[in-house]
């Protein structure tokens, strides 16, 4: 394990390096969760009894979401890989006794997590400062704290174990931007990236809770502001492991069966 | 040492004719043609050898080296290096084979060479006194002083090269693969190399298979010399094999090649 988790160290180090990168996304995020909240507002005003979260628990959501966006996106593939896959560079990591599984793995956590750290700090310190409803809520007492972390953790890794499976099913194509594109604006709509997973129908929300996608922020954001509780919030978190579970032996079993397959492209 | 017998290795290439109506009606229905890179190829090397793999672009020479060291499967035949089958036996057999790709690198492009090589370090479970011992001695005999604070990216193809080497050799590999080690070297790196590579193989006796296209590397380097041509073993003996009289051995290589072409023919579908 320790050479995974040097290689983590390596590109933990070398994601902090990009400054301006950071700026322009949290600029980004600022800008968006306000428009956000500011729909929300308005939609809030014309009929507060149909609203299914509480504003403030929304806002939270909303603000949290924008501060961690680089943990949850599921379009943030490591180009690295991406070319490594289409132009055969993939011989140097196989040449070495490492498991491709486990080290790209490590390097998109490094990277999700370093983008991560340059950017929330500033968006959380201002979200809390935003007047009530609207701004960022303390978490409802130090245990939901607690469990968002978790939470948050369990999110994080099911998001790159999803992402895994599309690196493996790219290995298997000469191209895989179709595939990525797709399958990740379909994660993004079913993950509640766009709307809040309590926005939809129930019928509809009562099958998304059950899909991976629901593990990924829906979970931590929910739990932080008392929006998911209790049994639920129980179910919810054993799926995530479980979906979590499933994810990573599939990506493992995709990935093995690629490194036999594995045609190498360009000499 | 290495042990080849009959290893096949096939590539599927989708083929179309050029033009629209060609590319719509591949949207449904996709032709293939089987590619031979490997046709039957048997080869033994022993310990501490320094063998040279000639050919044409495209003979097979890389998917070999591939097959040796781990990183592709054949379809078919036998292969086992110092006691493994690459292969199967990937994440062991690694340990004891260092791998030079001339044309990517191994190396992390932002960071100084030095972080690169103190991840090999914890890749290959290095202990801390062997790491420093051969660190520095690689340092030494590849003059690298000055280039492993710098970041790889502001690095010289030839400063690069010397580095990737160093890197490749960390662990004190049994099997050194060197796939064109020296493209795009000026003469001054080229020589360094081939003085390095003598020197390791005489003071370590670590086997060096390499590729390359450059009759002097295998001039100054191989005793001996294995050709592919067409996925097929043409010759393997030394380089006075392939050297004709009154001419250089570049012009000698040429007519070789061209001999190549002839072969196969029949078998194109």
């Amino acid at each position: 394990m320790k050479k995974y988790f040097s290689f983590f160290k390596l590109r933990l180090q070398m994601g902090m390096q990009y400054r301006v990168a950071a700026l322009a996304g949290m600029a980004t995020q600022f800008f968006w969760g306000f428009m956000l909240i500011f729909a929300y507002h308005a939609f809030y005003e014309s009929n507060p009894d149909a609203f299914p979260m509480e504003f403030s628990a929304l806002a939270s959501y909303i603000w949290l979401q924008q501060a961690f966006l680089m943990l949850f996106t599921t379009w943030r593939f490591d180009n690295d890989i991406l070319s490594m896959i289409s132009d055969g560079g993939l011989s140097y990591e196989l040449a070495r006794p490492v498991s491709l599984y486990r080290m790209w793995f490590a390097k998109n956590l490094a990277m999700r997590l370093s983008e991560a750290t340059l950017r929330f700090a500033p968006v959380l310190l201002v979200a809390i400062l935003v007047p009530k409803p609207y701004g960022l809520s303390l978490p409802k007492s130090p245990w939901h704290l607690l469990l968002f972390l978790v939470t948050l953790v369990l999110g994080l890794l099911l998001t790159i174990s999803f992402l895994m499976l599309i690196y493996g099913l790219s290995t298997r194509m000469l191209s895989s931007t179709g595939i990525r594109v797709f399958l990740s604006s379909v994660m993004e709509f079913l993950s509640g990236q766009i709307i809040p997973l309590p926005f939809f129908p129930d019928k509809v929300r009562f099958v998304l809770e059950l899909l991976p996608s629901a593990g990924m922020q829906n979970v931590p954001l929910r739990i932080y502001s008392g929006d998911l509780s209790g049994a639920a919030m129980v179910r919810a978190i054993v799926l995530q492991i479980v979906w979590l579970f499933v994810f990573v032996i599939a990506g493992e079993l995709l990935l093995r069966n690629a490194e036999k397959r594995a045609v190498l492209q360009g000499g | 040492m290495i042990h080849m017998e009959n290893v096949v290795k096939t590539y599927r290439v989708a083929r179309r004719n050029a033009g629209a109506k060609a590319a719509f009606k591949a949207l449904f229905r996709r032709e293939y043609q089987e590619i031979r890179a490997l046709d039957s190829i048997s080869l033994d090397i022993s310990e501490g050898e320094i063998v040279a793999l000639l050919g044409p672009n495209g003979a097979g020479k890389s998917t070999t080296i591939k097959i040796l060291s781990g990183i592709l499967y054949p379809d078919s035949g036998i292969v086992e290096c110092n006691g493994f089958v690459p292969y199967k036996e990937r994440m062991r057999y690694t340990r004891e084979i260092g791998v030079v790709f001339g044309q990517r690198t191994q190396l992390f492009w932002d960071v100084p060479v030095a972080d690169s090589f103190e991840l090999l370090k914890d890749i290959y479970d290095i202990s801390e006194q062997t790491f420093q011992e051969n660190q520095q001695e690689l340092t030494e005999l590849l003059n690298l002083q000055e280039l492993l604070r710098t970041p790889v990216r502001q690095l010289s193809l030839g400063q690069r090269m010397r580095c990737e080497i160093a890197g490749s050799l960390l662990h004190s590999p049994k099997i050194l693969f060197l796939d064109e080690p020296t493209i795009g070297l000026d003469a001054v790196s080229k020589l360094a190399v081939r003085q390095f590579i003598n020197r390791l193989n005489e003071e370590k006796h670590t086997t060096v298979i390499l590729t390359t296209h450059d009759m002097q590397d295998v001039e100054a380097l191989s005793k001996r010399v294995i050709m592919i041509g067409k996925g097929r073993l043409l010759l393997d003996g030394t380089i006075d094999d392939i050297r004709k009289e009154g001419e250089s051995l570049d012009e000698s290589l040429v007519e070789f090649y061209q001999g190549i072409e002839g072969l196969g023919k029949e078998e194109k579908s």
